[in-house]
């Protein structure tokens, strides 16, 4: 298999990482989305949480993706 | 047809050499310069009348000082406050560099990892000195969680330690990467509105969707960014 075929496969197979940014984003606004339901008020001291934890989870689906990257331009 | 990945390129604008070393003036060293410059013109226009009711641009300052000064205080306490010049001036300098590589043409100097990589060893020297010029030797005590049984330190110590000198890992990939993946999915679905003719107009409105997706990505990762910093600080003044 030459180099050129070998990256693309990997970097697809790489691209598969995302799918825990899904899940991971699913059910942190998930519980936001119960948690200001149960209690609206406490919504303004909870939404910078579900921001932090949003972009913590992005980040590794980003790792994923930054290794995917890697593989195919590297 | 170019490659999405070439708007990364670093092109030095004015060339200097200092014997084999590059110390050219680039297009990332421009934006940076004009990404200071923009802050400072900011802060400075907006608090030349110290209104007592503030105008626009004074409330405009006024806001981005709260945000700081609360996220700062609440994270790291009263002790911390004496590092907000420092953590505001990271924050706003994340911010606007973010937001002018949004404008077309422009050149997102964080979208470089030697760069973010910089400031989060910047940010993990200096939270570690801290640590150390607050606690002394003491400081070694923070990779000793409180609480753990005692069998169980040979395990947790040298993960603790490896987690602590992974941070400015993190730290640095996730704003790179973000910024980078950002604007390479704008250029790739930019190149998918000239191949498809008539039918372009549905990656362009794509495209509309993520630049405005773009400016709230850009806001939320200097605002993760320095959160993260503000927690790193918390864990050197503080150990736990």
């Amino acid at each position: 298999m030459d180099l050129e075929s070998a990256r693309m496969i990997g970097a697809g197979l790489a691209a598969i990482g995302v799918i825990g940014a899904g899940v991971g984003i699913g059910s942190i606004f998930s519980s936001l989305i119960s948690t200001v339901g149960r209690n609206p008020s406490v919504q303004p001291r909870v939404f910078p949480f579900a921001m932090i934890g949003f972009a913590l989870v992005e980040a590794v689906a980003l790792y994923a993706l930054l290794i995917s990257f890697l593989v195919l331009f590297l | 047809m170019a490659s999405p990945l070439e708007q990364f390129q670093i092109e030095p604008i004015v060339p200097i050499t200092v014997g084999h070393i590059d110390l050219s003036f680039t297009n990332s060293s421009l934006w940076m310069a004009i990404s200071a410059a923009a802050v400072y013109a900011l802060v400075m226009a907006g608090t030349r009348h110290h209104a007592l009711v503030p105008g626009r641009l004074q409330t405009l300052v006024e806001i981005a000082y709260e945000f700081v000064a609360e996220m700062v205080r609440e994270n790291t306490g009263k002790e911390g406050m004496r590092f907000f010049p420092a953590i505001f001036t990271l924050f706003m300098f994340i911010l606007t560099g973010n937001f002018l590589g949004i404008i077309p043409g422009a050149f997102t100097f964080t979208s470089h990892i030697i760069v973010t990589f910089f400031m989060a060893i910047c940010v993990f020297l200096g939270v570690t000195a801290v640590g150390f010029w607050m606690h002394g030797v003491r400081f070694l005590l923070f990779f000793v969680p409180p609480g753990a049984p005692k069998l169980m330190l040979p395990i947790m110590v040298p993960i603790e330690i490896l987690s602590y000198f992974f941070r400015p890992v993190s730290h640095s990939i996730r704003l790179f990467v973000n910024m980078m993946a950002g604007h390479t999915m704008l250029k790739v679905f930019a190149g998918f509105i000239v191949a498809m003719g008539v039918f372009g107009v549905l990656p362009l409105s794509v495209n509309v969707a993520l630049t405005g997706f773009e400016f709230i990505v850009a806001l939320l990762q200097a605002y993760v960014f320095t959160v993260l910093t503000c927690l790193y600080l918390h864990d050197g003044i503080h150990m736990h």
